[in-house]
């Protein structure tokens, strides 16, 4: 029995651990609020949506059985939320009734087995009726399958059998067990045999028919004997113990894993009410394969910001099908880290199943999603923190490869225009060359201004506008880079009308 | 006892470290037993050189770790009461041991075996395998090995009953479990296994069910019964005696491994009963060598040699130089060389000595009612009395409780008692004229490191007792030789 709602055909990894990058993409994405928002109250939700959210698939198939199964999850979420209840009240269940370390006694072993274990079958067969009553609902591939395996694999006379053997292994008749001589003709390879006495009348209970063989009764009294009795019987119960327990863990593991799988899509399914109740709209990216060099987005908006926000935020339509660069120049304050923003969530989202924060959104797939963001740490020593940026940019190098997309904020300034410009150039221009995708948001003039000049049809040019009055729109337009970021503007702005008038 | 010079010359740690692990074996006395000839020393350097090879080395584990089974089987089986258990444990052992006879006779068999005593030492075991003792044990114990292995029945627990019966077909029922739940299964999980320990004896319950098996098998039990009282004592003792004085040789070649490892050479001595030249490359003290490699620190290896006349090795020089580890060196690779051990060097010479005498420096005895230079002659004394001229003498800073001119004055006259003696002696002394006594004395000097001459470079060196090599050299680190003296006066002259 297996959920397999995060992949068709194998359990989703969740020991894997977080890719390198991961808290500079929680970081420099905001993800933290996008988190926080699919969790809401739910406790299993922050345990699982990074590692969904930032372990993205790269492969177009994939995701498509993703985005079917969330589909069904948003049109039937009341019925998700069941069925994800009843896992959490098995594992509740069995996590009441442990008692703590694992028994040295394997009839103890064996006795919260046959405890656990109807518990564990009663909880599947609720399941298994929702499956009954709603199966026809469900669309995707990845609850149809789901919901088929819960009717064949439960069916009642499984049930039935699984109910007899719990009740033998309760031993009414006594343990019997088929046994060999090792080492100083000590018993060893200890087998249990099913055994029922047949015609049970009121005579054999008390004394043993002959057929039992040569029999020793204990003495009354004699405690060392009866534990040693019980200790041979525990040899006897050792693997069927062994067998129980294990069997009472790969239900748990089911349990766990359907949970922290349904945990994902409920986490998608809190994040979408939320905007929605916003007003903000959502949509199911079209994916093509890693490559395509596809972008495209009609107001593409920054998720995170938007949850933090009272009121809708401005989005941006991208229009960078073809483009191995997007250079991103412009007024402060003009939203050219929000749309940076976008592009890395919108990213990461498609690529995980999810749908995006979008009229419409296509693209293709990257090989991972990098940032490279000016920090702030070590501010005194300019040398030290421009030393530092490419020390993390040389720890990027390292795990790029091919069809990677990498969003570069405000790097490299943390020396002269001319430095930084060349560097960034050098970095920019190797990176595209070598496949990678770039979306560079900068000031540098020299280093913008070069590219524009080449004006390769790849590179896409795009600028936070500034209005004459100073006032901003946040909405890009395509337009060639200035040498100004019109910085002063909010220089006047805190300073006020004393500044203006000094300036005049 | 150890003999009195072991302290001194450190082979009491040397024998701990050889034997450390290898108590059991009892291989001390033989560490005592110096080898009086030269034919007894190579005998023992073939058995060596055959077992530096690993696969007759691997052979000889081997059988090692087998007899070691078979005492711990015999052990166990005296150690126990019920009947049944204790036979099959002495069954178990007498496998073991036919086993581990056969696999060794097949071991020596490999052509690389070619020393005269392992060659014996096969040809008995040819022989020994043949005997009628050995195979009857051999039959008995396949026969009911056979037997006992062949055993199954049932056990039934129930209330506060237990019954024995031969074996029924009833379904498996673990099968049973792990087939019903198979379709829950995720991967591999924690195992819920008990383990069981055994205590070593049954319990009276256990007993009970094999007594009960026994009858179930009758013949088979009373053939367990007869081997016991027929092979009550089945190791023989020529590979009793094998089994243990092999050990003496595993031993050896595992301590000088240690020091092969780390880079430090060792060697089959030549032993020339007719030469009393002595020579020794790259060679070093064993215990102290243990001690810094143990460390990974760096251990210093020094050369010596007497020939010719050359009798005595007298060492001077700065204190904590390497002097008394030099002669105990000395001393180590003359014992060594006659256990027909491997010893410390690239290429040693040693002189096959009748008696080994020490004379280190004392803590004096408040009982004696004698000062510490009057014990001094009288240790001396003692030693003189029974040395010959084929003994070797080692002195260790001796009169060091007097003034210088006493000192001198009898240390001489008992060098020249012990150059008429013509004794091979090494003599550490702070007394630099006995250096230059004869021309059987041979100086060694420590070496002060030219660049910082607080620094020990434990280097001896061959040549003649100055004194000044440190002296110089400590001026020239404060600036006061000559050239340096000259130029700073240069300077402040101009």
């Amino acid at each position: 029995m297996k959920a397999f709602l995060l992949h068709r055909e194998r359990d989703f990894d969740w020991d894997t651990k977080l890719p390198k990058n991961a808290d500079d993409l929680i970081q420099d994405l905001g993800l933290q609020t996008l988190f926080d928002a699919m969790a809401g109250e739910d406790r299993v939700i922050p345990t699982v949506a990074p590692k969904v959210v930032l372990g993205g698939l790269r492969d177009v198939d994939a995701l498509l059985y993703r985005q079917a199964v969330l589909r069904d999850c948003l049109a039937h979420r009341e019925i998700v939320r069941e069925i994800y209840a009843l896992a959490e009240e098995a594992i509740t269940e069995e996590r009441r009734s442990f008692w703590g370390l694992t028994s040295r006694y394997p009839s103890t072993i064996l006795r919260r087995g046959r405890d656990i274990l109807p518990m564990f079958l009663a909880i599947l067969k609720r399941m298994r009726l929702i499956a009954e009553a709603h199966a026809d609902w469900f669309a995707s591939d990845g609850f149809r399958r789901f919901f088929s395996m819960l009717e064949t694999e439960l069916e009642d006379d499984y049930l039935a059998k699984v109910d007899g053997l719990l009740k033998t292994v309760e031993f009414p008749d006594g343990i019997l067990m088929s046994v060999r001589l090792g080492k100083g003709n000590h018993g060893t390879d200890y087998v249990l045999r099913e055994f029922v006495r047949p015609n049970k009348n009121w005579i054999e209970r008390i004394l043993p028919p002959a057929e039992d063989g040569l029999t020793y009764h204990i003495p009354p009294r004699d405690e060392s004997g009866m534990r040693a009795l019980s200790e041979l019987g525990d040899r006897g119960i050792n693997l069927v113990a062994d067998a129980l327990g294990q069997s009472t863990e790969h239900i748990l593991a089911f349990f766990t894993t359907l949970r922290s799988e349904l945990a994902f899509y409920l986490g998608c399914v809190n994040l979408q009410e939320q905007l929605t109740a916003k007003g903000e709209p959502t949509c199911f990216p079209a994916i093509s394969p890693a490559g395509a060099r596809i972008r495209d987005g009609a107001n593409l908006y920054d998720a995170c910001l938007s949850l933090l926000a009272k009121e809708r935020i401005v989005g941006n339509d991208a229009a960078a099908d073809g483009k191995s660069m997007i250079v991103i120049t412009g007024a402060n304050r003009g939203g050219k880290s929000t749309f940076l923003r976008s592009l890395g969530i919108a990213q990461l989202m498609m690529e995980c199943g999810m749908f995006v924060p979008a009229n419409s959104y296509r693209a293709s797939l990257s090989s991972g999603v990098f940032t490279h963001y000016k920090r702030e740490e070590d501010a005194s020593m300019e040398s030290g923190k421009f030393d530092e940026e490419l020390k993390r940019m040389n720890d990027m190098v390292a795990e790029l490869s091919p069809n990677a997309f990498v969003l570069f904020n405000e790097s490299f300034a943390a020396t002269n225009d001319r430095e930084g410009s060349e560097i960034a150039r050098q970095i920019a221009e190797a990176l595209v060359d070598s496949g990678v995708e770039v979306a560079f948001v900068t000031h540098l003039y020299e280093f913008a201004h070069r590219l524009w000049v080449e004006r390769k049809d790849t590179t896409l040019f795009l600028r936070a506008p500034r209005s004459d009055d100073g006032e901003r729109s946040f909405r890009l337009a395509e337009e060639e880079p200035l040498p100004t970021s019109y910085g002063e503007d909010i220089y006047y702005r805190v300073f006020g009308e004393a500044a203006q008038f000094l300036k005049s | 006892m150890d003999p009195p010079f072991f302290a001194d010359l450190y082979l009491d740690q040397i024998a701990d470290a050889m034997f450390a692990g290898r108590e059991a074996y009892d291989l001390k006395p033989l560490f005592r037993v110096p080898l009086g000839d030269v034919d007894a020393i190579g005998y023992r350097h073939e058995i060596s050189r055959d077992l530096e090879n690993d696969e007759a080395r691997k052979c000889v584990d081997t059988f090692a770790d087998a007899m070691r089974a078979v005492r711990a089987a015999l052990e166990t089986e005296s150690k126990l009461r019920y009947r049944y258990e204790r036979e099959r444990w002495r069954l178990d052992a007498a496998e073991t041991y036919c086993a581990a006879i056969g696999n060794l006779n097949e071991g020596l068999r490999r052509p690389s075996v070619r020393s005269h005593g392992l060659v014996a030492f096969r040809d008995f075991l040819e022989q020994y395998r043949t005997s009628e003792t050995f195979l009857r044990l051999a039959d008995d114990v396949a026969s009911l090995r056979m037997g006992l292995s062949g055993v199954t029945y049932d056990v039934l627990v129930g209330g506060e009953r237990v019954s024995v019966r031969p074996c029924g077909e009833e379904r498996d029922l673990v099968e049973a479990v792990l087939e019903t739940f198979s379709r829950f299964r995720q991967g591999a999980t924690k195992s819920y296994l008990v383990t069981f320990y055994d205590r070593g004896a049954l319990n009276h319950i256990e007993e009970k069910v094999l007594e009960f098996v026994a009858q179930l098998y009758p013949e088979l039990f009373t053939e367990l019964d007869r081997f016991a009282e027929r092979h009550a004592d089945f190791i023989d003792e020529t590979v009793a005696r094998f089994d243990r004085e092999i050990q003496f040789y595993l031993a050896a070649s595992d301590y000088a491994k240690i020091f092969e490892a780390a880079e430090l050479r060792t060697c089959y001595p030549r032993v020339d009963p007719a030469s009393k030249t002595v020579r020794a490359r790259e060679t070093y003290d064993m215990a102290l060598a243990h001690r810094i490699v143990a460390t990974n620190g760096p251990v210093v290896t020094n050369d010596f040699e007497l020939s010719g006349l050359e009798r005595v090795l007298v060492i001077s020089g700065p204190n904590q130089g390497g002097k008394t580890t030099l002669a105990r060196t000395f001393g180590q690779l003359h014992y060594l060389a006659a256990l027909g051990c491997r010893v410390a060097g690239s290429e040693a010479t040693t002189f096959l000595f009748d008696e080994l005498f020490t004379h280190f420096e004392r803590q004096e005895d408040p009982a004696s009612g004698r000062g510490k230079l009057e014990d001094d002659i009288l240790r001396i004394h003692d030693i003189l009395e029974h040395a010959t001229s084929n003994s070797i003498i080692i002195l260790n800073e001796i009169f060091a409780s007097t003034t210088a001119r006493d000192a001198s004055v009898l240390a001489r006259a008992i060098m020249e008692r012990i150059l008429a003696l013509d004794a091979l002696c090494v003599c550490v002394t702070f007394i630099d004229e006995l250096a230059s006594m004869s021309e059987k004395t041979v100086s060694m000097v420590s070496v002060v490191d030219a660049v910082d001459p607080g620094k020990r470079t434990f280097r001896l060196e061959r040549r003649p007792a100055d004194g000044l090599a440190y002296a110089l050299s400590l001026a020239e680190r404060y600036g006061l030789t000559y050239d340096r003296l000259h130029d700073r006066f240069k300077k402040v002259e101009r």
